[in-house]
């Protein structure tokens, strides 16, 4: 196993954490989309690295259906989505981006100590990058949490689901091909249903701000 | 006896190279902006100029006003000193430690924050309060970087961590890769480039560091102006140090400091004309937007840390 | 060809063609033509299970045991009688102007779609696929929910689907350590991921692993059971969504969820050696019995009241399973399939009721039996059973609960009986003004789909009664595959 596979795969992983990170610190919804794209680029390189070190061919198989779905296809979908929409707005957060950034380094250290236990079990070419996606994991949900607006909300969905296949590919090469093909439908078809509701919502509120759908409240 | 004359050497060519570097940065700015330029010697013209002009104070100067002007230039020049430029081995690169050159530029800011403030005009008290916020800030981001280099080293000597990095075989290592953009912002802070300020503006309430030698003329303001050439050269060296040490030797013949000369000429060309780029592409920040960026640098240096500890590289 | 195929097929089938027709009159009447082709099937399947014991289908890749059979059989027979009530339910609703051909037409398809990731969920034996089709059910009702397009419904879904959707995501990570775990002792040549094959092997996986791998799939699929403090969800899509789906939801999709979590149950307590898992089912299990019971006391609107119902009996049931011991989990498998067959049938007489009355708010819904004493009688033996009267099923099956932990964990019996106690005054005092006292509903146009009521009910009763013997024995056999 070349050393130089296992430093570009950890190289991938620690780019990986820095896409999350900025994609809290971002202020404008397209600059969310283009991170996406790039972080969907970057688990298509980390896969093929990992086919190529451990001679799974069913991964470069995976890695073209990332490249496809998830740095072309879902971008441009919701390229359309936010001009159709016609919502350029700035990220609406509840706490300010510095507060969140904070936040977020303590998600990233309760994550590695999570998962260093687990890493010293794996037998996987590079065990550390389970403790990263799982930080990415949590980076995405608390953007998710500390976003007001519906599509930052969506895009931390998706960014999620990418940091779990990253966490697939890096601790177990992958998962069998059904299981993947059904993971990247289930997401194709949340995407679609996604932007259908936003949609919804738009006509129903006239405004894509989540703070409107708060008025379903006990009694 | 060839020691002492290495190490005369380096200081030499770091005194004499520093402002060569800032006239090299001017110039491609302007070149990048389709202007002539005032030439890469201009500063060493600018420092004649200044040297053979007369220093006027302000009555209400103390003798801390007189003094600091020295007592930065001193700073600055024993940091640009310490810092393995051309060679891990020469006398003075023992006491090259990291924290003790963060310390050094602490030392140095503090002082010229009072210099300003001691005059009592109202731009000396904004640039020092502006340069504390900075300062505050960029301070423990530099110290974040130095840690992820120390991790890699198991040491905070400088002359360890080049030794580490350029003996062994090439390898990629994701907390540097980290280390290196947090050093990248930290660098243009402290310096004062844009994005966080202008160098070349003459709007005194957008000024940050040219606010603080607002009063100084004459001999103070030469070498007050060395002292910036100078700082920018230690923080180029620095990054050359941590990032890409190949070409610092590690004895102290002459024929090998020579080489490790040229190789230090090359690299500060390169970041310098990267440092043009960078400057011509961004826009300057507003001020309530610089502990922000401050705040990036500080991150990408903490998640440098982590990914070490948790990658092992 | 397996008897399996068919009970996957036909809703496949049904989704197809009602995809492209459900938008016609005749799409309610295909929908339960569907329906009852899979539950044709499925009791074909019973019978073929009753004969021959446990089967494999489709080279392994599905597998039917005592545990999942009934599940099978009580999820198509459910879809169809939900399927019954349908027809005359949106019927009104249609003509309310609430749906419009085309959202009838999503709604059809959709539901045949839902039924068959139900059915898949239940009777594969890859847990990667268990995930896929969690997560496809969850889309499913995602888009049941928002039919009616009103502003609070669509609020509602969304909710739903963010809610659910980084639930699902924790169980895909669980998943992904759960292979990881299962990759490092299964041999080449196995499917790392089969049930089956992962537990023969659970004393070999790594606790490690195995702990936090059950962490996040307790938490993951613990949420689409609507275990508190993960169960926001649950009343609003119950409260906004139609009624066929609220009754599907509550008596079908928990219950495939609680399947999932107790799968990955048994291959945790083979893994580990203390009894980590049940502690956190027993722990959260009390906590939803607590929330569900004291939520009920702030309910305005019928539905909402009956999800928060929902939530303590399935706190309940995961209590059960957690404590562990064959006479809790054979409690916990009864309780799962009377508490889906009582809780539908309060569904369908609470949407007659809610469309008899205009309005879900109970204050709105007076003397019903003046009106339409089937609907009445039905929402009122559908509560007095829910709340565990005897001689139906769920008295029973709480009985058996309370002794075990009286015997088990003592410390938790008191909680339990604080639960039930307030969940019973709650309801009852707001369900008899309901059902008796001055009337303000009108009659329906339509004639209500009593039918479903009163089966389900009257199944409910039986099993108070008396259990039949396959039954018996299959949930003895789930019990013991279970453990603890």
């Amino acid at each position: 196993m070349s050393n130089i596979s296992i430093q570009l795969i950890n190289l991938f992983a620690a780019f990986l954490l820095m896409l999350a990170f900025a994609m809290l610190a971002q202020r404008r919804v397209l600059n969310l989309v283009h991170i996406y794209a790039l972080q969907g680029f970057t688990v298509v390189a980390a896969t093929s690295v990992v086919a190529y070190v451990t001679h799974q061919d069913h991964l470069y198989f995976s890695a073209v259906m990332t490249l496809v779905l998830k740095v072309f296809f879902i971008p441009w979908v919701l390229h359309r989505l936010i001009k159709r929409l016609n919502v350029r707005w700035d990220v609406e957060t509840l706490i300010n981006i510095p507060s969140t950034m904070l936040v977020g380094i303590v998600l990233v250290v309760f994550a590695f100590n999570l998962a260093l236990p687990v890493s010293r079990l794996s037998s996987s070419v590079s065990p550390g990058t389970l403790g990263i996606a799982l930080a990415c994991v949590l980076l995405s949900f608390m953007m998710m949490i500390t976003r007001s607006k519906a599509i930052p909300q969506v895009i931390g969905f998706l960014s999620m689901e990418n940091a779990l296949v990253f966490a697939a590919t890096s601790a177990t090469y992958g998962m069998p091909m059904v299981v993947e093909l059904g993971i990247a439908l289930d997401v194709l078809v949340g995407v679609f249903i996604l932007g259908l509701f936003m949609f919804q919502i738009r006509e129903q509120f006239e405004s894509l701000d989540i703070s409107h759908l708060e008025n379903l409240k006990e009694g | 006896m060839s020691q002492l004359l290495s190490q005369v050497f380096a200081t030499l060519s770091a005194l004499l190279l520093a402002p060569l570097l800032l006239g090299w940065v001017d110039q491609s700015r302007a070149w990048l902006a389709n202007r002539s330029g005032p030439g890469i010697l201009q500063p060493y013209r600018t420092l004649h100029k200044l040297f053979n002009k007369e220093s006027v104070m302000a009555d209400t100067a103390s003798p801390l006003f007189r003094f600091v002007p020295y007592l930065i230039f001193g700073c600055m020049l024993l940091a640009s000193a310490i810092i393995p430029t051309l060679s891990t081995d020469l006398p003075l690169a023992r006491a090259a430690d990291a924290i003790a050159l963060v310390g050094l530029f602490a030392l140095a800011r503090v002082f010229l924050a009072l210099a300003a403030m001691d005059i009592g005009t109202a731009f000396g008290t904004l640039g020092a309060r502006r340069e504390m916020l900075i300062g505050f800030l960029a301070e423990p981001a530099l110290l974040t970087v130095l840690f992820s280099s120390s991790l890699i080293a198991n040491s905070t000597a400088l002359k360890t961590i080049v030794n580490k990095v350029s003996q062994n075989e090439f390898t990629i290592y994701p907390s540097l890769v980290f280390a290196a953009m947090a050093f990248v912002l930290v660098f243009l802070a402290e310096n004062a480039r844009v994005p966080v300020d202008n160098p070349a503006t003459h709007l005194e309430l957008t000024m940050i560091h040219e606010a603080l030698i607002l009063e100084y003329s004459g001999r103070h303001l030469a070498l007050l102006e060395w002292a910036a050439a100078l700082k920018l050269f230690a923080y180029s060296t620095i990054g050359i140090a941590l990032f890409l040490p190949w070409g610092i030797t590690g004895g102290m013949d002459p024929q090998r400091v020579i080489l490790a000369l040229v190789f230090l000429i090359l690299k500060l060309a390169l970041l310098g004309v990267i440092l043009a780029l960078v400057e011509t592409l961004s826009a300057k920040l507003r001020i309530f937007r610089v502990p922000e960026f401050l705040a990036t640098a500080f991150l990408l240096g903490v998640i440098g840390m982590l990914t070490h500890i948790l990658l092992g590289s | 060809m397996s008897p399996l195929l068919p009970v996957l097929v036909s809703p496949l089938l049904g989704f197809v063609v009602l995809a492209a027709m459900g938008h016609r009159v005749q799409g309610r009447n295909v929908n339960v033509v569907f329906s009852f082709g899979t539950f044709l099937a499925a009791s074909i399947l019973t019978v073929r299970i009753v004969a021959d014991g446990p089967i494999f289908a489709l080279d392994g890749q599905f597998f039917i045991d005592s545990l999942n059979i009934f599940l099978v059989t009580l999820t198509a027979f459910i879809g169809f009688t939900t399927s019954l009530f349908s027809r005359p339910y949106m019927r009104i609703e249609e003509e309310r102007g609430k749906m419009t051909p085309n959202r009838m037409r999503l709604y059809f398809s959709m539901y045949q779609l839902f039924s068959f990731c139900m059915l898949l969920a239940l009777s594969t034996n890859n847990m990667g696929i268990l995930w896929v089709s969690m997560e496809a059910a969850t889309l499913t009702t995602v888009l049941l929910v928002s039919v009616y397009r009103t502003p609070s419904s669509l609020e509602a879904a969304w909710k739903y689907f963010i809610l659910c959707g980084v639930g699902i995501a924790q169980a895909l990570l669980g998943t992904i350590l759960l292979y990881m775990a299962a990759q490092r002792v299964i041999l080449e040549g196995e499917n790392p991921l089969l049930w089956t094959n992962l537990n023969e092997v659970k004393f070999l996986l790594n606790p490690v692993i195995m702990s936090l791998a059950f962490v996040f799939l307790f938490v993951g699929y613990g949420t689409k059971v609507g275990l508190a403090p993960l169960h926001n969800w649950l009343p609003d899509a119950h409260a906004e969504g139609p009624t066929p789906i609220s009754a599907v939801l509550s008596g079908l999709l928990l219950n495939v969820a609680l399947y999932a979590v107790i799968r990955c149950k048994v291959l945790t307590d083979g893994a580990l050696e203390n009894n980590f898992a049940g502690h956190l089912m027993v722990g959260f299990g009390l906590l939803s019995v607590l929330v569900g019971a004291f939520s009920l006391l702030r309910q305005r609107d019928i539905k909402r009241m009956f999800s928060y119902s929902s939530i303590e009996h399935m706190g309940l049931m995961t209590f059960a399973f957690g404590m562990g011991g064959p006479i809790a989990n054979f409690a916990g498998l009864l309780h799962m399939t009377v508490h889906a067959l009582t809780k539908s049938a309060i569904f369908y007489a609470v949407g007659h009721a809610a469309q008899k009355a205009g309005s879900q708010v109970m204050e709105n819904i007076r003397g019903l039996i003046k009106v339409s004493p089937t609907v009445g009688w039905g929402l009122m033996m559908g509560t007095l059973a829910i709340l565990g009267m005897p001689p139906f099923g769920i008295f029973a099956s709480e009985f058996l609960i309370l002794t075990s932990a009286m015997r088990q964990l003592p410390w938790a019996t008191p909680i339990l009986l604080l639960g039930l106690g307030v969940a019973f005054a709650a309801i009852f005092s707001r369900v008899q003004p309901m059902v008796f006292g001055e009337t303000t509903v009108k009659r329906l146009p339509h004639s209500p789909a009593l039918l479903p009521v009163f089966l389900h009910l009257g199944i409910a009763l039986m099993l108070g009664l008396y259990i039949p013997g396959y039954l018996q024995t299959w949930f003895i056999q789930a019990a013991k595959i279970i453990g603890g």
